[in-house]
């Protein structure tokens, strides 16, 4: 039975993996053939970093997860803050309004905003598709996900903390600054890293929101595919997906630290 | 003690979600004194601590400090500290700087801060524990931290909000004598809310008891327990047998078809009332000698003492004897006029006092009928 179970675990997880995992390896292939193995080679990757087109969008890309990141942060750590210190009903409603945004098809998020800036656009000439309505509709859909990251932490923050900040002669913002942020710092940083995944990983938003002048690697890729495919993309993409990894690890890695952390406290 | 008020509430009435919690209270607390706020959960004792701290701004009424109004000043303008349920210790800091918060937020000196947290660390016997982090501490080291912090500030009045509630008996009854000395040493006002009566007993200078957003009777420990006001304070704070009796004179009532005297007076010929006696203050006797005569009907042990469930004409005392009688046996009791203490009726009247519903878990219940249906199912499940 234990064994059976294995095989069956592995092969779900040969599934997943099989087709990334040939990604990587044709993208170290000494041919534009996309099925038989000519050698090994890193041609794609010096190919890579001599397209102007990549490196530009790989710029936008770092810059919209950066800043979206940042000011996602910002409003979603504040935003928690104010639906925690709601009462029950009302915050269980922000908290269902919160949600939606994750669960909405990205395609209605990512056609939506875009007919809003539109008409933003024409009616008051601001807004041009671009740089700036791409940040805009980064930072509307990464908010969310660092306020799911940041409820917990307050909730499991002993509601008297702030309450004794104050009482020992604390002002309101101080004891907010010296208590509460501390406290809810694992929740911010997690919801930051979170934000600039979904950032790096977003193409169904971008697509829709970025215009001509800005367009992000994923954007990028997608038109790159309409064209004669070269191994590049493969390069490209295993450049990304190592990228995701490696942030989604270090996520896992802070929660799984943080969770033994309490454990020890605990006993 | 001086007898200068230090802190007055004036016709306090609080309402959370249209929930009256406090209705028009009044209190006035001494300087120096060591005051308990005592009642059940949901009485409103910790609203009029909070209020105190300037946690809960009331509907209408108004604090006063020295008798100076404060009830306009935020909490940290306030000059009272506060340990909280639960400590809230700050996590992310040691021993040292949870007890240095207060005084570098008024921006001591490195050299006056070390000094006087040495002294506050000293004196809840924690000296050496300062790089410790609050997580690796006990619950009771905890708790001295939490003193300790609020101390520190040098606060004229002290609040504490069910402070021992999260600890083991044995280390409950330990805190209750240092605290108590911690209060007399520094000489400071200690208001302490609490739903443990024998604490309050054992601590308190004064005792206010509470229920239903209303102070029901303010006095010393020996006042609130040999002299309750009302049915309420009479069951709250220790056992009693409350029943209804007519006051034919004075030092004269009637229960049960007896005339017995007693030692109160000033009341109206004939006004009904309430009886209260203590378990323990009942004489066990023959029965013939007995001024009631009533048949036992169950018994546990105590330790100290049995706990018996006398049936006196339908009626059920609990009499406390060191004594065993066992089931079935019937037995006088003697009162003698010190055992009998009469209250006026209140709306807590025929609520309390009755012990026909007793059992381990369940020792009072207001409703008759539910009285029925509880001995119905006892008397199934045999």
């Amino acid at each position: 039975m234990k064994t059976l179970s294995r095989i069956y675990t592995a092969l779900i997880f040969l599934f997943l993996y099989a087709p990334i995992a040939v990604l990587i390896v044709f993208s170290f292939n000494n041919s534009k053939n996309r099925v038989k193995w000519n050698g090994f080679t890193l041609k794609w990757y010096e190919d890579l970093f001599h397209n102007s087109l990549i490196l530009d969008s790989l710029r936008v890309t770092l810059e919209v997860a950066v800043l979206s990141a940042i000011i996602a942060t910002v409003i979603g750590t504040l935003a928690a803050l104010g639906i925690h210190s709601m009462n029950g009903k009302l915050r269980n409603l922000f908290l269902a309004v919160n949600n939606i945004p994750m669960i909405n098809p990205e395609i209605v998020t990512g056609i939506s905003m875009m007919l809003m800036f539109v008409f933003v656009f024409r009616v008051t000439g601001l807004l041009r598709p671009g740089f700036l309505t791409l940040l805009l509709s980064h930072i509307t859909f990464c908010i969310p996900y660092v306020v799911l990251q940041i409820m917990p932490k307050l909730r499991q923050m002993n509601r008297h903390l702030y309450e004794a900040a104050l009482d020992l002669g604390c002002p309101p913002l101080r004891a907010f600054c010296k208590v509460v942020i501390p406290e809810i710092m694992p929740g911010v940083i997690t919801g930051a890293l979170m934000a600039f995944t979904m950032s790096l990983d977003d193409f169904v938003i971008s697509y829709f929101n970025a215009g001509s002048t800005a367009q992000t690697l994923s954007v990028t890729i997608y038109s790159m595919t309409k064209k004669p495919m070269t191994p590049e993309i493969n390069a490209l993409s295993t450049l990304m997906f190592g990228a995701v990894m490696l942030l989604l690890i270090v996520v896992n890695v802070r929660q799984i630290r943080e969770n033994s952390k309490k454990k020890k406290h605990r006993s | 003690m001086d007898e200068k008020t230090i802190i007055r509430l004036q016709n306090i009435s609080v309402s959370f979600d249209e929930q009256p919690v406090l209705q028009d209270l009044n209190l006035k607390i001494s300087d120096g004194e060591f005051v308990t706020l005592l009642g059940p959960s949901g009485c409103g004792k910790t609203t009029t601590l909070r209020i105190i701290g300037g946690f809960v701004k009331p509907d209408s009424g108004d604090v006063f400090f020295d008798e100076k109004p404060m009830t306009a000043l935020p909490p940290h303008k306030r000059p009272v500290n506060t340990i909280f349920q639960r400590y809230a210790l700050f996590p992310h800091l040691n021993v040292f700087e949870n007890v240095a918060f207060g005084m570098r937020v008024q921006k001591r000196s490195s050299a006056e801060i070390r000094e006087n947290v040495a002294k506050m660390l000293k004196m809840v016997n924690l000296t050496g524990f300062e790089k410790r982090s609050v997580h690796t501490l006990s619950g009771g080291q905890q708790q001295r931290v939490a003193i300790a912090r609020a101390l520190a500030n040098h606060p004229k009045v002290l609040l504490l909000d069910e402070p021992l509630a999260a600890l083991d008996l044995k280390l409950r009854k330990d805190m209750q004598t240092e605290l108590k000395n911690i209060q007399k040493a520094l000489g400071i006002t200690f208001i302490y809310v609490t739903h443990d009566q024998e604490e309050a007993l054992s601590m308190s200078d004064t005792v206010v008891v509470m229920d239903n957003g209303k102070i029901q009777q303010i006095g010393t420990p020996q006042d609130i327990y040999n002299e309750p006001q009302n049915a309420f304070v009479a069951d709250f704070i220790g056992e009693s047998n409350i029943l209804d009796g007519v006051m034919h004179a004075d030092y004269l009532v009637e229960f049960f078809g007896r005339k017995f005297s007693c030692l109160d007076a000033g009341f109206e010929k004939d006004e009904p009332v309430d009886v209260v006696i203590r378990p323990e203050d009942i004489d066990i006797v023959e029965p013939i000698k007995g001024d009631l005569v009533g048949t036992v009907t169950a018994v546990t042990f105590k330790g100290v003492h049995y706990e018996t469930i006398v049936d006196f004409k339908g009626f059920k005392w609990m009499i406390q004897t060191t004594d065993f009688y066992d089931v079935g046996r019937s037995i006088g009791i003697r009162l003698n006029p010190e055992d009998i203490h009469i209250m006026k009726k209140s709306a807590y009247s025929g609520m309390f006092g009755d012990y026909s519903s007793y059992s381990e878990e369940f020792d009072e219940l207001a409703d008759p009928e539910a009285d029925l249906s509880e001995e119905q199912e006892g008397a199934d499940e045999v």
